[in-house]
């Protein structure tokens, strides 16, 4: 199968007093044009360092295998696939994960983009937010003339929403709210054409009646871009809002992947089971929490890394790490259960 | 079935701040901003009373303000038949004894260099100075067991714990006096999925094991939705609903409510 963006084999290694960890640990996935996959997981499972990794923005000493590729079509990507094969190591320019900073440049915001839940850390509190918009679309089409500059940036606010954009782009970020300033960060995102957008948690910080309408945004553009869209969360509600399909993170490794509504509604990984059930709804029920917590990267156990707080294991579990096995069509699991 | 008591009554409560502008503002007089704007309520003895609002609505002031951690501009509090506001000294003391808060952080007000065991056994060494060291220490040690944690925990810091021991360890610290009232203000917001339900669990349990009456304050309607025996919906300072959790929960009276309810993502039934 060839989609608009392809990871095989992604691992992250970082450097830490007690040893390497391994933050994200030979994950594959792959996202269409047009399509949203959800990455859901709680915290630490390694969401955010994955994300990084498909921006070239890993903390400095990381050491990163696999590949990533991100075409203009499934098309190129099917091109830049066999040509790795053929010529191992010459296409590399192809694989995000080996682009040098100076070809990052072209490629971040111009090709891909990505927005975070705090806007205000990619946002510049010093500068207009029209301003920053320009500066984001020049650093991109160098030869576009000024006049062009402001009306593509106009265009940006509009796309995001933004109420009375004129006057919006004369402001500076402190004086929009939370709301308005998650839009302005999805219209500086986008400003440069991008394909591919990863939204890291984009609504965890804000009210539930502004998440609502930030999500909807997200899922109009994305459908009217044709963007590929990799959301980010830890809430299963949303995910089911946001996402065609889904994958579940736990301890830097894929553990479920398949359709958003047939992962939701039956589950075939204890953990993903285990998730839904300590979720809490409008509905009150007695709620079942997961024992114990999310493992320490320093202390991952052998094979299932879930093993200590599945209530299901056998002694397999420890034996080897669990392949994701087919539970169903296009629906995966890493458990030896499935 | 016995009829129902009051344990904290507030009338009419206000509290403004100025916008903007702190000490070295040049206006010594901005406008002014209304973070609780005349609340009224009425917590009975064993229930859970729980406020859910967003962003900015006042519910922390509230919850402030119930347990005099703030002081309100106006209005009227009575806990336990008396009257919270003019009460002072020692009399204050004994009737706050009775009301501790649970927050999102419980760490965030405390010294990051005291032991486990200072910060749990702290208010008992407030409020009990006549207990013996070796009565305090014990007494914080079964504490911290009932919230899950094991006796090696007293000796060691708080970033050495993850956030759900972090908040069973501020749990232990609001329950080692033994109130009547706890006031929990987003107990769980900081919290993993899983984690988070353990607390609300524990919250649960303690309830019934310790006898305690709840007012517990969050922004999520689902997690509001587990643990109220009644709920209010503020607004910008002020309650636009107040019923029974089920009522409020399934048959909303008021717009916002319903709004609320309506941009909560749903999950499959289980
Ligand atoms: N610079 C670093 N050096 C070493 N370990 C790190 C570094 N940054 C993050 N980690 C660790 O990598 C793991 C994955 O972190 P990551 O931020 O990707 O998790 P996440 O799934 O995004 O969590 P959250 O839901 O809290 O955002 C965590 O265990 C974290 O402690
Ligand atoms: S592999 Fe074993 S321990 Fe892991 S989730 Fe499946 S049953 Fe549980
Ligand atoms: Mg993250």
């Amino acid at each position: 199968m060839t989609c608009l963006l392809e990871v095989r084999g992604l691992t992250v290694e970082l450097p830490t007093p007690a040893g390497w960890v391994r933050p994200v640990n030979e994950v594959s996935l792959h996202i269409d044009a047009g399509e949203s996959l959800g990455l859901v997981g709680e915290s630490g499972s390694g969401k955010t360092m994955l994300a990084m990794a498909l921006m070239g923005l890993l903390p400095p000493g990381a050491r990163v295998e696999g590949e990533a590729l991100l075409g203009k079509d499934r098309k190129e990507v099917a091109e830049v696939k066999e040509k790795n094969a053929r010529e191992p190591g010459v296409a590399g320019g192809k694989n995000l994960l080996a682009l040098n900073e100076r070809q990052w440049r072209a490629v971040r915001g111009g090709q891909i983009a990505m927005v975070f839940q705090e806007p205000m850390t990619s946002l510049n509190p010093v500068m207009r937010i029209g301003r920053q918009i320009e500066e984001a679309i020049r650093a991109h089409e160098s030869r576009l003339a000024a006049g062009d500059v402001k009306r593509r940036a106009a265009e940006a606010l509009g796309r995001a929403a933004i109420p009375e954009p004129q006057v919006r782009a004369e402001q500076f970020p402190h004086q929009l709210s939370g709301g308005l300033r998650q839009r302005a960060m999805i219209a500086m995102a986008l400003a440069a054409g991008p394909r591919f957008l990863i939204a890291d948690e984009p609504t965890t910080a804000l009210d539930v009646t502004v998440q609502k309408q930030i999500l909807d945004l997200l899922d109009h553009l994305r459908r009217e871009l044709r963007l590929a869209l990799l959301f980010i969360t830890h809430d299963l509600g949303v995910v089911r809002q946001v996402a065609d399909r889904v994958a579940v993170m736990y301890a830097g490794r894929i553990i479920e992947e398949g359709p958003a509504r047939q992962v939701l509604a039956s589950p075939r990984h204890p953990y993903t089971q285990g998730l839904l059930n300590a979720s809490p709804t409008l509905e009150r029920g007695k709620l079942s929490p997961i024992p114990g917590s999310v493992p320490q990267l320093t202390a991952v156990p052998p094979g299932c890394a879930f093993e200590p707080r599945c209530s299901l294991r056998r002694a397999e579990c420890v034996a080897a790490v669990p392949d994701l096995r087919v539970a169903d069509q296009s629906h995966t699991a890493r458990c030896v259960l499935v | 079935m016995h009829t129902s008591e009051i344990l904290l009554e507030a009338r009419d409560l206000r509290k403004s701040y100025r916008r903007g502008g702190g000490v070295f503002s040049k206006e010594a007089e901005g406008p002014r901003f209304t973070a609780v704007d005349g609340v009224c309520l009425a917590v009975e003895r064993g229930e859970t009373f729980a406020v859910v609002g967003e962003s900015g609505c006042g519910k922390t002031t509230l919850a402030r303000m119930l347990v005099r951690l703030i002081e309100p501009d106006s209005g009227e509090l009575g806990f336990r038949g008396k009257d919270l506001l003019a009460l002072r000294g020692a009399e204050l003391r004994a009737e706050r004894r009775q009301m501790q808060m649970v927050f999102q952080d419980p760490f965030a007000s405390l010294d990051p260099r005291m032991r486990v065991a200072e910060m749990v056994g702290e208010p008992l060494a407030i409020h009990h100075p006549e207990l013996g060291k070796t009565e305090k220490q014990e007494r914080t040690r079964a504490m911290l067991e009932r919230v899950g944690l094991g006796a090696d925990a007293l000796k060691r810091y708080p970033h050495e714990f993850s956030g759900g021991q972090r908040q069973r360890i501020g749990i232990a610290r609001a329950l080692i006096l033994r109130p009547k009232l706890v006031v929990a203000d987003e107990p769980v917001s900081a919290l993993d999925v899983s984690v988070g339900a353990q607390v609300l669990l524990l919250l649960q349990e303690l309830q019934s094991e310790f006898g305690l009456t709840y007012i517990f304050i969050s922004h999520s309607l689902p997690v509001v939705a587990q643990m109220a025996t009644r709920i209010a919906v503020m607004r910008a300072g002020k309650f636009v609903e107040v019923g029974p959790a089920e009522q409020v929960l399934h048959l909303p009276a008021h717009a916002y409510t319903r709004e609320l309810l309506a941009a909560v993502p749903s999950l499959p039934s289980r």
